[in-house]
């Protein structure tokens, strides 16, 4: 096992290397000078502009900037934000909180939801049900998410006045904030209503953020539930009369959860993609509408900072899960 | 009969203290605002954002546009004197101004001229300990030509205080009534020094305005209470509440849900309902800015005022305002607004008359003329679709025999681009107005210093150069007026642009908010506003 684990990070070493470099390269690499941008309609002169681009270390050549950010890096500074002025590790564990906050409770709809829809439709392969869980599976899959936002906002928020319309609770509470995490802080706070007010907050914001990933685990667990269920073993199960129910949640969905546990873990990059707009539209304060705003801002230093990290997370959950599945399925980490 | 009595005088205190409880509820007005600060001290930063959350709110400056208007006031300074020379400034201070207190800074003494040497001398002195905190960098400092233009600041007692100019500039007043003056406090920063912690000055502000900052959470929320010692008296609205929603569909419909009372920049697709909803009031007022279509002088064909003068006749601006501004917006005619003092009325426009431009451009010796027409690629009040607006002056143009070509860049590109002295085609761009003084359009604009950088038409005119600075030197207002009234002939008659529009700035507000003006800067200013009960 210790063999296995070190192999997956010794995989993990070199890619987030990779990482470094095309975080680096991929904000100079747009159009832009983000001195230029500073200074907007007004300008500047060019010997002020000048100054900026050195007091920046702009000026210096591509490599050395690479030098010394990586140098940066291995001390575990990630720069400060040309903007605020702000160190941008700083600034992104103050956002994370709300991202995390905001995914996991998507992942939590997504699975609630598909999962059980997934099974209902390889169970009941080629009902009505079937049919309509796979065509709302699609719609999901190919909805944009600005338009799916504002569409739920509109309905639920404007006309059915039944959530809240953005933000992460109601601004009338005020506390500070002790974890980051909103549910936990409002309840920490003792003041009434403000759990209830953070949990109606969170409610539209996770729903259009679950939207892409619930359709992808319900079409998963479908295609591997058809799978498993023509196997052998499950036949053999049945003929020894075991009930439908335990063939199908003993045997069958425990095979067939494999490849659903790493679909899953792939959806977490999926949801930081998601959470860019999901956060813009509902006003919600995390890493994605941070990222976009740095992005148009050209902060160098915030973009590669938060693209890295973002990268980080994401191979970190995916070695997670990748060590979950060599668990549950030891020739796995055998045949590696 | 005892037990009688107490009940009753049990029953009135409790009346007494509800009345007392209901009276004194706090007032709290929510603002939908378009995005977060950069920081909290308006001298480091250049956006409209910034500043509705610090300067507008937290500080104060000597003097300041009143309410509403670009007319100047006396604020932290109750009066001021200007030597005949023009070179010496001297503000009589006003007492008894009290700074915010906070969880890090107890202020111990009242706003003095310390405070406005410590200010301005952080931002031009190179020497001064705080000159590099915060990255030090003072853009609307610097762009205002003040490192130029200021000798000293120095204080002559507590409460007078001397600005020494190196050169005479009439608009210094209204100059230091823009947001980066703002004053900040010399005790506070000292003692951040000692504590080895410069830079909270920064972050957490400590003004003389009245609001002060209690919480701010960037992306999300940014909470003020009433200054309860300001100097103009205590704000009506006890917490002013900033809640950051940058999608302005989402911030109407907050709006409309009565989770805020102000939102700033409405979808122009939405000003129809807005109108129709009882609840909301649609404020609105002419914006101090500018759009215009620069041509660039020092390139042939371009160079000739009758072509440019032809190249405006061809272009229908009412088209414009119909397709681009959908009716929000009014037809330019000179550089400057309306509503900025001096503003030439009496000039004619060039009328739209493509058969005339056609037959100028024929005696003008241009034949089959190609050219470029740049596309600003983001969206400005003074701009609100700029790909529109160049697809309908492409097709005016080709209406007289003129072909242009689209052109867009990245923003940072187009604004870096765009300063080039061998730009090819005419560049559309607009300007908002800093100070409400018409030098800040036609001096930064059009003025010779610019060619090359700030004035994308490269045109420099003597005869209109020689106006505009003799107007800085003049203190007079009605000479300064004379002054800038003739430049805007000389502008119309050598045509540099082809002045487009002054868009109108809508602000739905609710029905519930008493007093909110529209401010011409662009600002969101809440000292003076309150709320029915």
């Amino acid at each position: 096992m210790l063999r296995f684990i070190l192999k997956k990070i010794g995989v993990l070493l070199p890619t987030f290397f990779g990482v470094t470099v095309v975080a680096f390269i991929f904000i100079r690499l747009l159009p832009g000078d983000p001195v230029m941008l500073m200074a907007g309609e007004r300008g500047m002169s060019d010997e002020r502009h000048a100054e900026l681009m050195q007091q920046f270390g702009f000026d210096r050549p591509i490599i050395v900037q690479y030098g010394s950010y990586m140098v940066d890096l291995v001390h575990g500074d990630l720069g400060t934000s040309i903007i605020t002025k702000k160190p941008v590790l700083e600034e992104f564990l103050t956002l994370f909180p709300a991202t995390i906050e905001l995914s996991l409770f998507a992942i939590f709809i997504a699975v609630l939801v598909g999962l059980p829809a997934g099974i209902i439709a390889a169970v009941k392969r080629g009902s009505f049900f079937d049919h309509t869980v796979m065509t709302g599976a699609l719609t999901g899959y190919s909805m944009p998410i600005f338009w799916w936002g504002l569409l739920l906002i509109i309905l639920f928020s404007g006309i059915l006045g039944w959530t809240p319309v953005s933000g992460r609770i109601n601004l009338l509470y005020y506390f500070e904030p002790v974890t980051g995490f909103m549910l936990i802080d409002s309840l920490l706070s003792g003041q009434e209503g403000a759990f209830r007010s953070a949990l109606s907050h969170l409610i539209l914001p996770s729903v259009v953020l679950s939207t892409i990933p619930l359709a992808v685990i319900a079409r998963q667990t479908r295609s591997a539930m058809l799978e498993v269920l023509g196997e052998d073993y499950v036949r053999t199960a049945r003929a020894k009369g075991l009930g439908p129910s335990r063939v199908i949640g003993l045997h069958a969905l425990r095979n067939a959860l494999i490849p659903v546990v790493t679909v899953i873990g792939l959806q977490v990059g999926v949801l930081f993609a998601g959470a860019i707009l999901t956060e813009t539209i509902f006003s919600w304060p995390g890493i994605g509408k941070w990222m976009v705003d740095s992005i148009f801002r050209r902060d160098y230093p915030s973009v590669q900072g938060g693209l890295l990290m973002i990268a980080a997370i994401v191979m970190l959950v995916n070695l997670v899960v990748d060590l979950l599945y060599g668990l549950i399925n030891p020739q796995i980490r055998h045949n590696s | 009969m005892r037990r009688s009595k107490k009940l009753f005088a049990a029953i009135c205190c409790a009346s007494l203290f509800s009345v007392a409880a209901m009276t004194a509820q706090a007032k709290t007005l929510v603002y939908c605002s378009e995005g977060s600060p950069e920081g909290f001290n308006p001298a480091l930063y250049t956006s409209g954002t910034t500043f509705d959350a610090s300067s507008r709110p937290v500080f104060n400056r000597l003097v300041e546009f009143e309410r509403g208007t670009t007319k100047t006031v006396p604020a932290l300074a109750e009066s001021w004197e200007i030597s005949d020379d023009g070179l010496t400034y001297t503000f009589h201070l006003r007492k008894g101004v009290k700074f915010h207190t906070t969880k890090n800074f107890t202020p111990t003494k009242d706003f003095s001229a310390d405070d406005v040497v410590f200010t301005f001398k952080r931002q031009q002195d190179k020497e001064h300990p705080y000159n590099k905190i915060s990255g030090g960098q003072y853009e609307y400092f610097n762009s205002m030509s003040m490192p130029d233009l200021l000798k000293d600041v120095v204080k002559v007692d507590e409460h007078t205080v001397q600005f020494l100019l190196n050169k005479p500039n009439a608009p210094m007043i209204a100059n230091l009534a823009m947001d980066f003056a703002s004053i900040q406090s010399a005790e506070y920063g000292d003692t951040m020094l000692k504590a080895g912690t410069p830079d909270t000055v920064d972050l957490e502000p400590v003004g003389t305005g009245p609001f002060q900052l209690v919480a701010y959470q960037k992306d999300a929320v940014i909470r003020y209470k009433a200054h309860p010692d300001y100097w103009a008296g205590k704000a009506a609205i006890d917490t002013l509440i900033y809640a950051i929603t940058p999608d302005a569909s989402v911030r109407y419909q907050k709006l409309k849900a009565g989770e805020c009372q102000v939102m700033p920049y409405p979808n122009p697709a939405d000003l129809k309902a807005m109108k129709a909803d009882k609840d909301i009031n649609l404020m609105e007022k002419e914006g101090l800015n500018v759009g215009y279509l620069a041509y660039n002088a020092l390139m042939p064909p371009f160079d000739k005022p009758e072509v440019r003068k032809a190249l405006n006749m061809a272009i229908n601006k009412q088209a414009i305002l119909d397709a681009v501004f959908q009716g929000a917006g009014k037809i330019a005619k000179n550089p400057i607004p309306p509503t900025i003092w001096s503003y030439n009325d009496a000039v004619m426009d060039n009328p739209y008359d493509p058969e005339a431009a056609k037959k100028m451009l024929a005696d003008a010796g241009v034949k089959d003329l190609q050219t470029k027409i740049w596309a600003m690629p983001v969206q400005r009040p003074y701009n609100p679709n700029a790909r529109r607006m160049a697809e309908l002056i492409q097709a005016d143009w080709a209406a007289v025999g003129v072909k242009a070509e689209i052109v867009s860049y990245e923003w940072g590109e187009y604004l870096k681009r765009s300063k080039d002295k061998e730009r090819d085609g005419a560049v559309l761009l607009g300007w908002t107005g800093d100070n409400g003084d018409p030098d800040n359009f036609l001096a930064v604009l059009l003025g010779c210093d610019g060619v090359g950088s700030a004035n994308r038409a490269n045109w420099c005119y003597q005869p209109f150069e020689d106006l505009i600075q003799k107007a800085k030197t003049v203190s007079d207002p009605a000479e300064r007026t004379k002054l800038y009234e003739q430049a805007q002939v000389v502008f119309k008659e050598q045509a540099p642009w082809a002045t487009i529009a002054h868009s109108i700035v809508f602000e739905p507000v609710s029905q519930k908010v008493i007093d909110y003006r529209i401010d011409p800067f662009g600002g969101h200013i809440f000292y003076g506003v309150d709320l029915k009960e």
